[in-house]
C-alpha cells in the first residue's frame, strides 16, 4: 500500500464534490456535495498521518476537528435551507437571489 | 494493521470502488432520497479506509457522527422540504455541465500529477495502531487544548443558531366562523398558505 493511492482517491472524491456543488440545483444536494469534499480532505489528513507521522498522529487530531466542524456546518446549513424554503417556497438554487444585487 | 499486503490492496480497491461509485450516485442520481442513502455508503466506506490507515478511533467517530448524525439530519431535511417540483429548465445547462466537468477533470489531473511527482518523506516508524486513542487524548489536553475548547464553544453556537434559524414564527389562529376544538390544536401553526374560504361559500359550492 502506498500513500499515493489514498491521495489519488481523495482527489477524485474532491473533484466529484466540486462537480456536484456547481451543477446541482437542489439545495440539499449541494449540502451533500460539501460533505463529500470535507470527507476527501479528511482522507488526505488520515493518509498523511499514517504515512508521514505515524507516531505523533497529528493528522488524526485534525480529522476529529474537521468531523466536528462538519457536523456543526450540516446543522446550520439545513436550518438555513429550511428557513429559505419557508420564505421562498422552493428548493431551486437558481431562484435563491435574495442577496443578488 | 497485521493484514498481508495483498489483502490490504484488495480491500483498498473494493473500498475505493464503493466510495467513488456511491459519490457519483450522490451527485448524478435524480431522486434525492437515493442520493442521501448513497451518501451513507460513502461515509461507511470512508470509515473502512480509516481502519485500513490504522485509525480505529476516528473510524468509529466517523460512523457515529456522519452516518448516525449528519446523514440522518439530511434525511430529515429532505422529509421537511419534500417539494416535488420540476425545476424550470435553464438555458445552456449542458454547456455549464460540460464546462464544470472539464474543470473538475483538469483539477483531478493536476492533483494526480502533483501527488505522483512529489518526493514524500515517508516515515520508517511503525504506526502506533491501537495506542492512537491514548495519543489523541494526550494531544487534546496538551497542545491542542485551545482548539478543543473552541470546538466545543462552536458546537454550542451552532446548536443555538440552528434552533433560532429553523424555528417557526408564532402565528395566531384564524377564527373562521366556528372555533376549532382546543384538543386538536398545536401551539405552532404551519406557515404554508391554506386557501381560506368562508363557510357559506363552501356550502354554496
Amino acid at each position: 500500500m502506498q500513500l499515493q493511492y489514498f491521495l489519488t482517491v481523495a482527489a477524485a472524491l474532491f473533484c466529484i464534490g466540486i462537480y456536484g456543488l456547481v451543477t446541482s440545483r437542489n439545495v440539499i444536494r449541494v449540502l451533500m456535495s460539501i460533505e463529500l469534499m470535507l470527507n476527501a480532505v479528511n482522507l488526505n489528513l488520515m493518509a498523511f498521518s499514517n504515512y508521514l507521522d505515524p507516531v505523533g498522529i497529528n493528522g488524526q487530531v485534525f480529522a476529529v476537528f474537521v468531523i466536528s466542524i462538519a457536523a456543526a456546518e450540516a446543522a446550520v446549513g439545513l436550518a438555513i435551507v429550511l428557513s429559505i424554503y419557508r420564505n421562498r417556497d422552493t428548493v431551486d438554487m437558481e431562484q435563491f437571489n435574495l442577496l443578488k444585487w | 494493521m497485521t493484514l498481508g499486503q495483498g489483502v490490504q490492496f484488495v480491500t483498498f480497491i473494493l473500498l475505493a470502488a464503493m466510495m467513488l461509485g456511491s459519490a457519483l450516485g450522490v451527485v448524478l442520481l435524480e431522486n434525492i432520497v437515493y442520493s442521501a442513502f448513497l451518501l451513507g455508503g460513502v461515509f461507511i466506506s470512508m470509515a473502512g479506509m480509516y481502519i485500513l490507515l490504522n485509525a480505529g478511533f476516528v473510524a468509529a467517530a466517523q460512523v457515529l457522527v456522519y452516518v448516525g448524525a449528519v446523514n440522518v439530519l439530511i434525511l430529515f431535511g429532505i422529509m421537511l422540504v419534500n417539494k416535488r417540483q420540476a425545476f424550470t429548465p435553464m438555458a445552456r445547462t449542458w454547456l455549464s455541465q460540460i464546462a464544470t466537468g472539464g474543470v473538475c477533470a483538469g483539477l483531478f489531473a493536476l492533483l494526480t500529477v502533483a501527488v505522483l511527482n512529489t518526493p514524500w518523506s515517508l516515515s520508517e516508524l511503525t504506526p502506533i495502531g491501537e495506542g492512537a486513542i491514548i495519543e489523541i487524548g494526550k494531544h487534546f489536553f496538551s497542545d491542542y487544548l485551545l482548539p478543543f475548547e473552541l470546538a466545543s464553544v462552536l458546537l454550542l453556537i451552532a446548536l443555538i443558531g440552528a434552533i433560532v434559524l429553523a424555528r417557526r414564527e408564532f402565528i395566531p389562529d384564524v377564527v373562521l366562523g366556528q372555533p376549532e376544538p382546543d384538543a386538536l390544536q398545536l401551539p405552532e401553526r404551519p406557515r404554508e398558505l391554506v386557501s381560506v374560504t368562508p363557510l357559506n361559500d363552501v356550502s354554496e359550492s
